[in-house]
C-alpha cells in the first residue's frame, strides 16, 4: 500500500512508530500535487514552504514524544477558511489576491493538533455552486472521470482527496457541499450539527446555514478530524457551548438494535435508478447487522429546495455587502465617483452565479416582498425542522442517497440555475434544521464505460456525530468501498 | 390658517463603555485613524460579532429610567446600505424587536408647565465610521476608529410642538443619560447627535403632514433654529401650493438654512432582517432588578427632593438638577455650610454657574470646590462679611485659589458690624451732604439710597447693610 | 414568476452590482426563473407558525464582559488595503 493511499489514523500510527517522518509524507504528497493537481485543477495554492516547516516542526514533537493523534498528518483546507499570512480567495477574482490577516478557528485548531498544511483547495465562487464550476480559477475535475464534476462547492478538497493528494481535506457544508462531493468522488464528508464547529474565519455565505467540516477517507479519519475542529469558540456567538464527544472512542458502538428512518421523499422520480440501487444494497447490509428500517415521511421536505434558495441567497447578499473595493478585495480601475468604484468592483469582482443570487437575495428581503419570501420561507424552514425532529422521535438516523444522480459531466446543467440546485435536493434539508450528516461510498454506478461513485447519507439529531460516525465506522468495517481509488491515482 | 407644529426626535448616544458593542476595541475619542479598528469593526471576510454586556445593562438602566418596557427577547437586525464609513454594508441594529419600548419622559417648559413626551423605543445598534472631506486630491478618507462604538437610538413620539418644546426634552434626555452614567453627552466628540423630524398640519387637522428629517443637530442651538427654519420652510411650501416632500435634510448653521441631503436622497430600502450572527437577547427578571437597584437618584426625584427638603422653586429645582455633578455640588456646599439651602442655590446658580460658563468648564473642572464655596458663604451667614464683597472675594478666589479666609484677611475685607463705626461714618456722611439731608428730610425719599451709597463708599463696602440701613434710618429721621 | 428587466436593474443598483447591456436578458432570465422556483413557497400553509431564524432555536446571546483587547494592527490590516494615506481608507469623494 502506498503511502498516499492510507487513512489519516493509518498514516498516524506510521508516524507514531516511527515508520515514517512527517517530512516523508509531505514531501511525498508535495510530489503528487505538483504531478497530479493540475489535470484536476483541485488547489489554488500550494504552501510547500509553510508544509515542510510545519512538517519538522511535527516531526520534533513526535522525537519528544509530545505527539497527538493528529501531528505530523497533511491535511488542506477550502479556501473558503482564512489561513494567516495566505492567499484566502473564496475562488473569486474578488479576493483573488487576498492575504489573510488571521486564521480561522478551524485553521488554529488543526494547526494545534500538529497537522501540516499543503495548500488550499479549488471551490465553487463564495461558496455558491453543485459542482466547483463557478471558480475564477477554472472547474475542478472528477478524478474518477476528467469530463465529469467533483461536485461542490468542496469540490477541489474533494478531488484532493478521493486523487490521494492530501488524506484529508477541511471543507464547508452550506446546502450539501460537503456531502455532495464526498458522495461524487467516493469519500466520507461529514457536516456536523449547526454550532458545533466555530465559523470564526470562514468568510461567510449564508449564516443560518454554513457549518464547517471534514472530507477523507473513512469515517475513523472523519472523526479524528471533526474532534480536533469542534468546540465552543468565544469569538462565534451562534458556535455552541457544548462538550465535545469522544468521536473515536465511540466508533465501536453496534449496528444492532439501530433504528433507521428510510425517508420516503428521498426515493422519488428524480433518483437514478443505479444510484438508488447501491444505496438500498447498503441499507440491507446494516439491516443484516441488526438494524431496523422502517419508512418515514417528512412532507415538508420536497419545499427545502425552494426555502433554501430564498434564504442562503438573502444571508449571502448582506454577507458578501462587505465586498465593495475599499478595505480589501478586487477594486475597478479608475472609478470615477463612489457608485462607480461600488458597481464595477462588485461586478467585476463577482462571477455570475455569485451575483445571481446576491440579486435573488437583495429581491427577497426587499420591501413588499419580505413577507411573501423571506418570511414565508423561514416559516416553512421551521415546518422542516419540526418534520425532522418528529421523525427522530421515532428513529436514530434517517437515511437516503446523498446526490440524484452519480457525477454529471462538466458543463451539463450550467445553462439552467434550477437544474443545477436540484443536486442539492437531498441534502439540504440537513442544513435548513440544523442537524449533522455524512455521506460515505455505497458503490457504483455505470455509466459512459467509467464507474462512479454512489453515496450514502445519513441524517442524525442534533448533536448526533456520534452516531453517524459509528454507524459509517461498522459499514466502512463490512465494506470495501471506502478503500478504492481512482484508476491512475495509485 | 393656523398651522401646527409636530416634532418627533431620534437621539444618538454613544454608550460609555470602554469596548466596542460587537468586538473588543475601544472607544476612546481622538485617536489616530484606524488605530481603533480591528478585524471585525473593519467587517474583514470571515468575522463575526459578540455582543458587549455592559451596553445591554446600559440600554436596560435607560429603559428603567424612563418607565418603559424591557423586552424579555429582543432581536438584532441587518440594516442594509452601501457606504464607504459602513464597513460591512450593513449596520447591525435593532428593528421589530428593540430592548426598550414605550417609555416618557417629563419635561419641563419655559413658562414653568411640564409636559410629558412619550419614547416609542431605544434601541442598540453599532455607530459608522467617519468621512473625512478634507482634500486628498478629490478623494475622502474612511477613518473606522468610530466604527462598532454602541449607540442607542432613541426614538420620542412626535410629540412635540415647538422648537422649544423639542430642545427641553433634548435637554432632559442629555441630562437623564449623564446621571446614568450612561453617556458623555459630549456633543462636540459626536457622543450625543439628534435627528428631528419635523412637520406641519393645519390645526385640527388629525393626520399628521409629511415630515423631513434633518440629520446630525450636534447643538442644542442648532436643534432649534433648524426646526424653526424647517417649519416655516414648510408652511411657506405648501402655502405656495407645493408639496413637502419625505426626504433627509441637513442644516446649515453658516446661511441657518435646511438642504437636501443629497448622498441619501434615493429612498433606501434598508431590507432589514434578523441577523443570523446574532442570536436572541434574553434579559431575565434578575438582571432588570440587578440594574434597578443600581440606579442613582434620578433628576426628577432629585428635583422633587429639593423642593421638599430644600423648600426650592421648581425652576431652581430644575436648574440645580440639570447635571448630576451640579445637584451633588449643591448638596455639598448646602451640607457643610449646614442649611441655608436657598443662599446654597442662588449661589451655585448664580456666580459659580457663571464662573463656569465665562470658560466653559465643567462642573468637575472647577477651580473652587464645594467645600471651598461654602466657607464662602458660612462668612456671610455669619455677618463676616457681606453678600456683595462676597462677590468680589468670590472672584479672587477663582482667580488665586486661595480660602475665602484668606482672602478676607489678606484684604481686610471684614465686615464693619462695630454700630458706634458707622454711626460715625453716617455722621460724617450727613455732615457733608447737607443739602440731600435737608431734601430728604422735607420727604424725598428716594434719597435714602444716596446715603446708603455715601455711608458704604465711606467705608469701602464694608458697612453691613442690616446694620447701616436700620441706623441710618434713625439718624435721618432726626 | 418573471421579473422585468426594470425590476432587475432596480435590484442590481440597489445591491451596487454592474450588469451590462449584454449580460441583461440573462440575468432577467435566470432570475425570473429562480423566482418562479421558489414561488412554489406561497401554497405552504404556515399559519401560526414562527419563522425560524436559527436552528438553535433555545439558544441566546452570549455575553461578552466589556474589556479593550485589541491593540493597534492598523500596519497589517491595511495591507490589504487598495489606497491609504495617512492611515486613511481612501475613497472617491463622499458628498454629502
Amino acid at each position: 500500500m502506498s503511502l498516499h493511499t492510507l487513512t489519516v489514523a493509518e498514516l498516524a500510527a506510521g508516524l507514531k512508530a516511527r515508520r515514517f517522518s512527517s517530512l516523508d509524507l509531505t514531501l511525498h504528497f508535495l510530489g503528487r500535487i505538483e504531478r497530479l493537481a493540475p489535470e484536476l485543477n483541485a488547489f489554488v495554492t500550494i504552501t510547500a514552504d509553510r508544509a515542510l516547516a510545519d512538517a519538522r516542526a511535527a516531526d520534533e514533537k513526535i522525537a519528544r514524544g509530545d505527539a497527538g493523534p493528529l501531528t505530523g498528518v497533511p491535511i488542506a483546507h477550502k479556501d473558503i477558511f482564512c489561513t494567516d499570512g495566505i492567499r484566502t480567495t473564496c475562488s473569486s477574482r474578488m479576493l483573488a489576491d487576498f492575504v489573510a490577516p488571521y486564521d480561522a478557528t478551524v485553521v488554529e485548531r488543526w494547526r494545534a493538533a500538529g497537522t501540516v498544511l499543503l495548500g488550499k483547495t479549488n471551490m465553487d465562487e463564495f461558496a455558491m455552486g453543485s459542482s466547483n464550476e463557478t471558480s475564477f480559477f477554472g472547474p475542478v475535475k472528477n478524478p474518477w472521470d476528467l469530463q465529469r464534476v467533483p461536485g461542490g462547492s468542496s469540490g477541489g478538497s474533494a478531488a484532493a482527496v478521493a486523487a490521494c493528494l492530501a488524506p484529508a481535506a477541511s471543507g464547508t457544508d452550506t446546502g450539501g457541499s460537503i456531502r455532495q462531493p464526498a458522495a461524487l468522488t467516493s469519500l466520507t464528508g461529514i457536516k456536523p450539527t449547526y454550532g458545533r464547529v466555530s465559523r470564526y474565519g470562514m468568510i461567510a455565505f449564508a449564516s443560518s446555514l454554513d457549518q464547517a467540516g471534514v472530507l477523507t477517507r473513512s469515517a475513523e479519519d472523519a472523526a479524528l478530524l471533526l474532534q480536533a475542529m469542534s468546540g465552543h469558540d468565544l469569538r462565534d456567538s451562534t458556535c455552541v457551548d457544548a462538550p465535545v464527544p469522544d468521536y473515536v472512542a465511540e466508533l465501536a458502538t453496534p449496528l444492532k438494535g439501530l433504528r433507521i428512518g428510510l425517508l420516503r421523499e428521498f426515493f422519488d422520480k428524480g433518483l437514478d435508478p443505479q444510484v438508488e440501487k447501491r444505496v438500498r444494497d447498503a441499507i440491507d447490509v446494516l439491516r443484516q447487522e441488526g438494524a431496523t428500517v422502517t419508512e418515514v415521511s417528512l412532507p415538508s421536505l420536497p419545499l427545502s429546495v425552494p426555502t433554501y434558495y430564498v434564504v442562503a441567497p438573502a444571508e449571502c447578499s448582506s454577507n458578501l455587502s462587505r465586498f465593495d473595493g475599499v478595505r480589501f478585495g478586487h477594486r475597478c480601475e479608475n472609478p470615477r465617483d463612489l457608485l462607480d468604484l461600488y458597481m464595477r468592483s462588485r461586478g467585476e469582482g463577482f462571477g455570475a452565479e455569485v451575483k445571481r443570487r446576491i440579486m435573488t437575495g437583495t429581491y427577497v428581503l426587499s420591501a413588499g416582498y419580505y413577507d411573501a419570501y423571506y418570511l414565508q420561507a423561514q416559516k416553512v424552514r421551521a415546518l422542516i425542522a419540526a418534520d425532522f425532529a418528529r421523525a427522530f422521535g421515532a428513529v436514530d438516523v434517517l437515511i437516503g442517497p446523498t446526490a440524484p444522480t452519480a457525477a454529471f459531466e462538466l458543463g451539463a446543467k450550467t445553462s439552467d440555475p434550477i437544474t443545477m440546485y436540484l443536486n442539492d435536493i437531498y441534502t439540504i434539508g440537513a442544513n435548513l434544521a440544523g442537524l449533522p450528516a455524512i455521506s460515505i461510498p455505497c458503490g457504483f454506478a455505470s455509466e459512459g464505460g467509467k464507474e462512479l461513485p454512489v453515496g450514502l447519507q445519513l441524517v442524525g439529531p442534533h448533536f448526533g456525530e456520534s452516531r453517524l460516525l459509528s454507524v459509517s465506522h461498522q459499514y466502512q468495517l463490512l465494506t470495501e468501498w471506502h478503500r478504492r481509488v481512482p484508476p491512475g491515482y495509485e | 390658517m393656523e398651522w401646527e407644529t409636530v416634532i418627533g426626535l431620534e437621539i444618538h448616544a454613544q454608550l460609555a463603555t470602554r469596548s466596542k458593542i460587537f468586538s473588543g476595541s475601544a472607544t476612546a475619542y481622538g485617536a489616530d485613524p484606524n488605530t481603533q479598528a480591528n478585524l471585525v469593526d473593519l467587517g474583514y471576510p470571515g468575522v463575526l460579532p459578540v455582543l458587549n454586556g455592559a451596553a445591554v445593562r446600559m440600554a436596560v438602566r435607560f429603559g428603567l429610567a424612563t418607565g418603559a418596557k424591557i423586552a424579555r427577547r429582543s432581536i438584532f437586525a441587518r440594516k442594509n446600505y452601501f457606504y464607504p464609513d459602513l464597513p460591512k454594508g450593513y449596520q447591525i441594529s435593532q428593528y421589530e424587536r428593540p430592548v426598550v419600548e414605550d417609555g416618557s419622559l417629563d419635561v419641563m417648559l419655559e413658562d414653568g408647565t411640564r409636559k410629558t413626551i412619550g419614547i416609542t423605543r431605544a434601541h442598540l445598534e453599532e455607530d459608522a465610521g467617519k468621512s473625512l472631506h478634507e482634500d486628498f486630491h478629490g478623494l475622502s478618507g474612511i477613518d473606522l476608529n468610530r466604527a462598532g462604538t454602541p449607540l442607542l437610538e432613541i426614538v420620542s413620539e412626535p410629540d412635540m410642538r415647538s422648537a422649544r418644546e423639542a430642545v427641553a426634552y433634548m435637554k432632559k434626555i442629555h441630562t437623564l443619560v449623564r446621571y446614568l452614567e450612561i453617556c458623555d453627552g459630549n456633543m462636540q466628540e459626536g457622543s450625543f447627535r439628534c435627528d428631528a423630524n419635523v412637520s406641519v398640519r393645519p390645526k385640527g387637522q388629525a393626520e399628521f403632514g409629511t415630515r423631513a428629517e434633518i440629520k446630525n443637530l450636534n447643538s442644542f442651538r442648532y436643534v432649534e433654529r433648524a426646526i424653526n427654519y424647517e417649519v416655516d420652510r414648510q408652511i411657506e411650501l405648501i402655502t405656495g401650493g407645493g408639496k413637502v416632500v419625505q426626504e433627509t435634510r441637513l442644516y446649515d448653521p453658516d446661511i441657518g438654512e435646511t438642504r437636501p441631503m443629497r448622498s441619501k436622497e434615493e429612498a433606501n430600502d434598508y431590507r432589514y432582517f434578523p441577523d443570523p450572527d446574532l442570536l436572541p437577547l434574553a434579559i431575565d427578571e434578575a438582571v432588570i432588578e440587578s440594574v434597578r437597584a443600581s440606579l442613582p437618584e434620578l433628576p426628577d426625584a432629585k428635583a422633587a427632593r429639593f423642593m421638599r427638603e430644600h423648600e426650592l422653586s421648581d425652576y431652581d429645582a430644575g436648574v440645580l438638577t440639570a447635571s448630576r455633578e451640579m445637584a451633588n455640588f449643591y448638596e455639598t456646599v448646602v451640607k457643610k455650610l449646614g442649611g441655608h439651602p436657598k443662599l446654597a442655590a442662588n449661589w451655585v446658580m448664580g456666580e459659580f454657574s457663571g464662573a463656569l460658563n465665562r470658560e466653559s468648564l465643567e462642573t468637575a473642572q472647577s477651580r473652587i470646590d464645594a467645600d471651598a464655596l461654602a466657607g464662602l458663604l458660612t462668612r456671610i451667614v455669619d455677618n463676616t462679611i457681606s453678600g456683595k464683597i462676597a462677590k468680589e472675594v468670590f472672584e479672587s478666589m477663582w482667580l488665586e485659589g486661595a480660602s475665602a479666609d484668606a482672602i478676607i484677611e489678606a484684604k481686610g475685607l471684614k465686615q464693619i458690624t462695630d454700630t458706634s463705626r458707622i454711626e460715625t461714618a453716617i455722621d460724617e456722611v450727613m455732615a457733608n451732604n447737607p443739602g440731600q439731608l435737608a431734601e430728604y428730610r422735607s420727604g424725598k425719599d428716594k434719597l435714602f439710597g444716596f446715603f446708603v451709597g455715601q455711608v458704604m463708599k465711606a467705608t469701602q463696602g464694608k458697612a453691613n447693610p442690616a446694620q447701616l440701613n436700620e441706623l441710618l434710618k434713625r439718624k435721618l429721621a432726626g | 414568476m418573471s421579473l422585468t428587466r426594470s425590476q432587475v436593474e432596480g435590484i442590481a443598483h440597489l445591491a451596487r452590482l454592474e450588469i451590462t447591456e449584454a449580460q441583461m436578458p440573462v440575468y432577467v432570465d435566470s432570475l425570473s426563473r429562480i423566482i418562479d422556483f421558489v414561488e412554489q413557497l406561497a401554497a405552504a400553509d404556515t399559519a401560526g407558525v414562527e419563522p425560524m431564524a436559527h436552528p438553535l432555536a433555545d439558544q441566546t446571546q452570549r455575553l461578552r464582559l466589556d474589556a479593550v483587547t485589541e491593540t493597534d494592527q492598523r500596519e497589517k490590516y491595511q495591507r490589504n488595503a487598495p489606497s491609504v494615506a495617512a492611515g486613511l481608507y481612501l475613497v472617491p469623494k463622499v458628498i454629502e
